[in-house]
């Protein structure tokens, strides 16, 4: 995980200003999350990691910080997932194609995915949490050397020179059926040799998915510790107790990488609004490794 | 060679580690069931008499809401148990569960369970003990349900800025 919140510094006219870029297209995910696909109107883009993110403005409403939701590398338009719960997030949601749209970033740490070869990933998301993980579970997948369904459980043979013999497993939460979002993605990448499980709250018999809570998928995974790394994104009280399932999988908390959000404001971890304990999550994270002082900031109790 | 039924009793996960003469109690009053998609395996109100150890497929607990669907409240899989109202009177199920697909499980009779348990405390104690961790896991689960793990505006980051917390507080 490298930060790379240095380099837009060097750039332009600086990392607190704005680039305009256009929404080209929109893409509604549940009743309250929507997808912008967004194009630069003049400069030439930026090249980024899965997990970091961007700090969007409405105009005239104010900025906010949002993840990218698309994979790095990919031509095309950039994506970026919000969901509907404040003025700024309200604006994007309603932002129609052709509207202007600040873009400032790629700001904060990445889930370094590219460090996972030869290893197990097992990726939990829970609600929209799927959105930052999207680039992440699509590098791991599309560098995974066979299917799944080729391999018996248990013997996870790795073959030289045929590039990761890894798993992927990714476990999805959500509240309900109709909350799932890229479910297309999803049933790419189980397609694609991905060990897919999906989890809500309350279901109906249309579900074809599970019932209960995430960490409960978490418990029924035979994994191997030594070669395991997880990534985990949703709701604070959600990581905290998906990591928790994990470790009791014997998983190293140095080997849990997590998701963390503070209120980001200036992105160059400068003005020090997003501080968590000694970190300031917009340079020092989002993405942190779990063991160490993050496991305790997460269950601290308020004064 | 077909394994025995006590091989298959020691080999699941709620009598893992118990002696084999354990395992052999509970085998005296279990046999490999299989049961079709769609099909019941427990009917609410019916008579509690049967513990199900899931060894393959999927079933779902389900509450029946006249003039709606089913709702499902959990899904079980492998290695999971399915029934605890035979553990105590009325022996009455309180909810329907369903096989969502081909069901491979071991149905003990409950009345047979709960005489070897009375007769033999010991056995009673460690049975109870197993059964007592898988209740307290589901009950954890439920309690962590109850949190709406990802209900609206939990991850308020995706809106990282201020005014998406005020709106979170409304």
């Amino acid at each position: 995980m490298k930060t790379s919140f240095a380099e837009p510094v060097l750039q332009g006219p600086g990392p607190l200003v704005p680039h305009v870029y256009r929404v080209v297209d929109r893409r509604r995910e549940t009743e309250d999350v929507v997808t912008l696909f967004l194009e630069p109107v003049e400069d030439p883009g930026f090249s980024f990691r899965a997990g970091q993110f961007n700090m969007l403005t409405a105009f005239g409403v104010g900025e906010v910080a949002i993840s990218i939701s698309s994979a790095p590398g990919v031509q095309g338009p950039i994506e970026h997932t919000v969901r509907d719960v404040g003025a700024v997030t309200h604006a994007l949601c309603r932002a129609a194609v052709g509207t202007a749209v600040g873009v400032r970033g790629p700001f904060g740490t990445d889930w370094g995915v590219e460090e996972l070869v030869d290893e197990d990933a097992v990726v939990v998301a829970g609600g929209i949490g799927l959105a930052p993980l999207r680039g992440a579970v699509t590098h791991l997948v599309d560098n995974m050397a066979r299917p799944a369904a080729a391999r018996r459980p248990g013997s996870r043979t790795h073959e030289p020179g045929r590039g990761r013999g890894a798993r992927v497993v990714l476990l999805v939460g959500a509240r309900s059926p109709d909350q799932v979002v890229f479910s297309e993605d999803i049933e790419r990448w189980r397609e694609a040799g991905a060990e897919v499980e999906t989890t809500v709250d309350l279901a109906d018999r249309s579900w074809a998915g599970h019932v209960g809570v995430v960490t409960t998928l978490v418990a029924s995974q035979q994994l191997d510790p030594a070669r395991t790394t997880a990534l985990i994104c949703g709701p604070e009280v959600m990581m905290r107790f998906t990591a928790r399932s994990l470790l009791e999988k014997g998983i190293d908390p140095d080997r849990i990488r997590v998701s963390l959000e503070r209120n980001m404001q200036c992105g160059t971890g400068l003005c020090g609004h997003c501080q968590l304990g000694p970190l300031l999550l917009c340079r020092d994270g989002p993405v942190v490794t779990f063991g160490g002082v993050v496991s305790h900031l997460l269950s601290e109790r308020e004064r | 060679m077909p394994e025995s039924i006590a091989d298959l009793v020691a080999e699941h996960p709620l009598l893992a580690g118990l002696p084999g003469d354990v395992a052999a109690l509970v085998a005296g009053c279990a046999r490999n069931v299989a049961i079709g998609a769609g099909d019941l395996l427990l009917s609410e109100g019916d008579e509690a008499d049967t513990l199900y150890m899931l060894r393959r497929g999927r079933v779902a607990l389900e509450v029946r809401r006249p003039g709606h669907g089913a709702l499902v409240i959990e899904t079980l899989g492998p290695g999971q148990v399915v029934g605890w109202s035979w553990l105590f009177p009325p022996y009455s199920w309180q909810f329907d569960a369903r096989a969502t697909e081909p069901v491979g499980a071991l149905s003990v009779d409950a009345a047979c369970l709960r005489a070897k348990a009375e007769a033999d405390p010991a056995f009673g104690y460690e049975l109870m003990k197993r059964l007592a961790s898988v209740i307290l896991d589901r009950l954890q689960a439920a309690r962590v349900r109850l949190l709406d793990l990802y209900g609206e505006g939990s991850r308020e980051g995706d809106d990282r800025g201020p005014r998406g917390r005020e709106t979170l507080a409304r």
